[in-house]
């Protein structure tokens, strides 16, 4: 010890003179830094309700809860985060994940009540004086625990494309495959959205756990006809995907495909569910669409003998003959079918119901009848000259070529109509060399087409012309046909609706085609039915009105697919097939002996 | 005279299986007729007699460190039975994260050491990243090593006062916390969090520097230089705190290695031992410093080592301001977290918190949760057999100093 550690203790003093590192509380208040994780806010307009925010939490503090005034709609589950402060630790995970972004945190960290009830709150439905705050936690730029975007699917290039009926979209590897369905949230938003209610988060879940024949097992409990939909599907899901409020949706439809790929045909019966033992009762279905055949496959799995008539050559109705080889190759839609026949199902095919066999006498052998027979019969132009050679719908076209036949298009064609129809007829058009020109009465953000379709169907080559009206149809000099054509502008519809296309009087274009093909929609026929059997049901704007088991004024009559609905799609009408299934049975079981 | 449950047995470090220490604690009890006699290396006494007195301190004491408590046996002002009595703390934080995905482990780790979260986060996500095949980017590296550094400094500030105010000494106290507080300023505005920082998380970190970040973080390295050199000069040449330390709590060189003495009380005792150094990680081996040693081995060559350490953590934050890259990436994609399958493996990681080797042990069975995570925290030894050992024959005034001169952080003990 020496002089020194006496005298030094005694420099403390020189510290006396500062001033106080404390805050004079609360004269002062210290703000919170400026990413300080405080109390939580929710854009809860920006919010969807997807829970990833519930799952990523380990302290299950957050419970998703009904706010008044929200109502679950498609792509919003109506409901909102709420947070209990007696169980978060602030980790802001909750926000990371956010895939809407609508989760933050302010920088405030005070919040004093006597009422512990407060503390379980919804952030942003309940006002707070933070609600407003910029400053706080948010997830920073280049840090990130989602996916945004897609793995991309391999795909032949235009130039390639457009010389043959090659399948455009090759598939996932199992590398993709995996990688695309590690990106979902498993929120299952998408389920309430896609009509068959496809369990879509758990399927997703089979991939990646490799267990792909769980997988089909689950595609098969809602959705019958995979391998077509996992091409074709309006993918109404991938709209409502939770990830595309962050980028990309996650590839919901390849996914599908991707595991009915991996599996053969003949190896289904392996892992979806098997027909229950006959039941001695018969239902007879009409239409070998995709109403058709899942009404049939999910009917023969209850036990019904069931009969399916088709007019046509091969089953798969619109699925076979109206969308072209490039988009759905036969193959898949036989193999489809193939599993669903396997189970029993009788398809009696070149038989057209009304013409080689009555309906009535189907509606008598049969303990009842469901019908899904699609709309066969296109629309005219209804202009001047539509009777002339070289005017073909383009159904007929899509047909054609499904048969065999070549169709008679010429070197240049006129596309009138902007659905998928419309579509497949351009680009088989411009697969057997033709020029290709649609026109299309309103904007392209109007058109009913996929988006894709119509970037596929410009990106091979087809010319779009928008806001365009066809007048007449003349003869040609160079060429078969002369198509005139006015110029349309758009008027705001005063009734809210969409704007409408309105001729602008005295313009006139003119385009000289070999081919004019109208593709703005088609009708059903119902004269198959018979007179006796029209008469019991009921008909409104061209459908069949029918109850929530697809079932008509007559008990024993059921109708689905797109004369019954307005969607329209191939996805709907399995929907449709799977609500009649179940109608069916609930009938046959319950009600049926009262009235035969 | 010894009957029934009157009877009890020292529980030294001898009654566990570790025969013949020779130690200063040992030789003293052996050599005061006045302390009970000692058979098979247990104290043999009769509390009935009089002569000793059971006396608890803690588990709310301010000598604790935590929540843990001493069970003395006290003969006149001499401790001759020392048992500690951990539990009051415990939260099962190990058990909890079999039941929790990758990702909803990481905010429960830093809680396994409040002063010091730091470390659980970055071997947390380090052994993760391991079993993952993940490398993070240069950035990321250097910003965690920066933000150990300022855990280590805040850490040593906070035992700075504590070691001071167990002498009696409140005036520094009051400096180094509020410097510690200083240094969450940095830590808040940097990670949104003062003492559970929850930024390092596998893959990288969550976040860049804030505008301005590096020279505040400097001012405040200036800040607590200044106020380092003032304590040192009150602190470290003090007459109460040289009287009081000097001597107390020796650990001899030959324990080191029986009890597993890591850290600064090995450091020491001489023993250059500093993972940084010996197993360097993140990005140690391109920052430049000396392993700091004393021989003297009591509390207050201890406190020097720290006090040591502490300058040498100003310095190493310094290098790393001047030497780190200043932009790029700081985070590397992660699989989707809420799926995330961690592979089949199981590894060990280390790093140096002030206290000493901190270890994370995880194994995956290829599943979404750990199958087990370990955590070695350096206090088990040092607050619980170790603590057991020196107490013997320590005057009752000193426990408390004597037991923060081990730097112990009960938390860690109780995982």
């Amino acid at each position: 010890m020496s002089l020194r550690d006496i005298v030094s203790p005694f420099t403390v003093w020189k510290r006396a003179l500062e001033k106080p590192y404390t805050e004079a509380k609360p004269l002062l208040t210290r703000p919170g830094a400026d990413r300080y994780r405080g109390f939580h806010i929710n854009d809860t307009d920006k919010c969807i309700g997807c829970g990833t925010c519930e799952s990523v939490c380990q302290n299950e503090a957050i419970d998703l809860v009904p706010v008044e005034g929200r109502k679950t709609r498609h792509g919003d589950s109506g409901l909102r985060p709420r947070i209990d402060y007696g169980r978060c630790c602030w980790c802001a995970l909750c926000v990371d994940i956010c895939p809407t972004s609508s989760l933050g945190m302010s920088n405030e960290y005070q919040w004093i009540d006597t009422d512990p009830e407060v503390f379980r709150f919804v952030p942003g439905e309940e006002n707070k004086p933070w609600d407003d705050c910029a400053k706080g936690y948010r997830r920073a730029g280049g840090y990130d625990l989602l996916e945004a975007e897609r793995v991309p699917m391999p795909m032949l290039g235009f130039e390639e494309s457009q010389k043959s009926f090659v399948e455009m979209v090759q598939g996932f590897s199992k590398e993709q495959a995996e990688r695309e369905a590690d990106r979902c949230v498993a929120c299952g938003i998408c389920i309430a959205t896609c009509p068959a209610h496809m369990d879509v988060p758990a399927y997703i879940d089979a991939i990646r756990r490799d267990d792909l024949g769980d997988g089909l097992r689950i595609v098969y409990e809602a959705n019958p006809l995979p391998a077509s939909c996992g091409r074709v599907c309006s993918h109404a899901c991938e709209y409502a995907c939770a990830m595309r409020h962050k980028g990309e949706a996650i590839s919901i439809r390849w996914l599908k495909r991707y595991i009915v790929d991996q599996i053969y045909g003949n190896d289904y019966h392996k892992f979806a569910a098997q027909a229950a033992e006959e039941n001695g009762k018969r239902v007879a279905v009409v239409g070998s669409g995709p109403g058709g055949l899942a009404a049939a496959y999910y009917l023969r799995l209850l036990g019904y003998a069931i009969t399916v008539y088709d007019a046509n050559e091969r089953a798969g109705g619109m699925l076979r003959y109206g969308i072209p080889e490039y988009r759905l190759p036969y193959d898949q839609v036989d193999k489809d079918v193939q599993y669903i026949r396997s189970l029993g199902v009788e398809i009696k095919q070149n038989l057209r119901v009304g013409v080689d066999v009555p309906f009535a006498d189907i509606y008598n052998e049969n303990d009842a009848v469901f019908f899904s027979t699609g709309l066969s019969d296109p629309f005219g132009l209804d202009i001047p000259g539509e009777e002339r050679d070289g005017v073909i719908s383009g159904l007929k076209i899509l047909d054609d070529v499904t048969k065999g036949v070549k169709p008679d298009i010429g070197s240049s064609m006129v596309v009138v109509g902007g659905g998928n129809v419309a579509m497949d007829a351009a680009r088989t058009g411009r697969r057997y060399g033709a020029d290709v020109t649609i026109l299309y009465r309103r904007r392209e953000v109007d058109m009913p087409a996929d988006d894709e379709e119509i970037h596929e169907a410009q990106g091979e080559g087809c010319k779009l012309v928008t806001q365009a009206i066809p007048l007449r149809v003349e003869k040609g000099e160079q060429k078969r046909l002369r198509l005139v054509w006015g110029k349309a502008e758009m008027v705001p519809d005063e009734k809210g609706g969409r704007p409408r296309p309105v001729l602008v009087e005295g313009s006139e274009e003119i385009i000289e085609c070999d081919t004019v093909v109208p593709a703005i929609g088609q009708q059903a026929d119902y004269n198959f039915l018979g007179e006796e059997s029209a008469a019991r049901l009921q008909f409104e704007r061209g459908m069949v009105v029918v109850n929530e088991f697809k079932q008509t004024g007559d008990t024993k009559i059921f109708a689905g697919g797109d004369v019954a609905n307005r969607t329209r799609d191939a996805i709907s009408a399995i929907a449709n097939g799977h609500s009649a299934a179940k109608g069916i049975d609930i009938y046959l079981n319950n009600f049926a002996s009262e009235t035969r | 005279m010894v009957t029934g449950d009157m009877k009890h047995t020292v529980t030294a470090a001898a009654g566990r299986g570790i025969p013949n220490l020779d130690t200063r604690n040992q030789a003293h009890i052996n050599d005061n007729d006045r302390l009970p006699p000692i058979v098979n290396g247990k104290a043999q006494f009769d509390l009935a007699s009089g002569k000793y007195i059971k006396v608890w301190q803690g588990p709310q004491h301010p000598g604790i460190t935590g929540n843990m408590s001493l069970e003395l046996v006290i003969c006149g002002d001499e401790i001759v039975e020392c048992k500690t009595h951990v539990g009051y703390l415990h939260r099962g934080f190990e058990k909890l994260m079999e039941r929790r995905k990758y990702i909803q482990c990481f905010p429960i780790v830093c809680r396994i050491a409040v002063p010091e979260p730091d470390f659980n986060e970055y071997l947390f996500a380090a052994t993760v990243e391991e079993l993952q095949g993940i490398e993070i980017p240069e950035r990321a590296k250097w910003i965690r090593t920066l933000n150990l550094e300022m855990a280590r400094l805040a850490s040593f500030f906070m035992w700075l006062g504590g070691q001071a105010g167990a002498f009696g000494i409140g005036t520094q106290g009051q400096w180094t916390v509020t410097m510690r507080d200083y240094i969450l300023d940095r830590f808040e505005e940097l990670t949104g969090g003062r003492i559970y920082h929850m930024y390092m998380i596998p893959g990288g970190v969550r976040s860049d520097f804030p505008p301005g970040f590096t020279g505040r973080l400097r001012d405040t390295l200036d800040t607590c230089e200044a106020t380092l050199r003032d304590v040192e000069r009150t602190l470290f040449h003090n007459a109460v705190f040289k009287m009081r330390a000097r001597g107390l709590g020796i650990i001899h060189p030959d324990i080191v290695d029986r009890f597993g003495v890591v850290g600064p009380n090995a450091r020491a005792a001489g023993f250059a031992r500093d993972v940084r150094k010996d197993h360097p990680y993140l990005v140690y081996d391109q920052l430049d410093f000396d392993v700091v040693t004393r021989t003297d081995s009591d509390a207050f060559a201890r406190a020097e080592v720290r006090l040591e350490e502490m300058y040498q953590s100003i310095d190493l934050i310094r290098q790393i301001l001047d030497r780190m890259p200043m932009t790029g990436p700081f985070f590397t994609k992660l699989p989707n977290v809420l799926h995330w399958r961690v592979p089949t493996g199981h590894t060990y990681k280390k790093a140096e918190c002030t206290r000493g080797e901190y270890g994370y042990y995880l194994n995956s069975d290829g599943g979404d949760k750990p199958r087990r995570i370990y955590v070695r925290g350096p206090s088990y030894t040092h607050a619980v057999s170790l603590m057991e050992h020196l107490a013997i024959g320590c005057n009752i005034a000193d426990t408390a100093g004597l037991m923060v001169s081990l730097h112990t952080y009960p938390p860690e003990v109780e995982r």
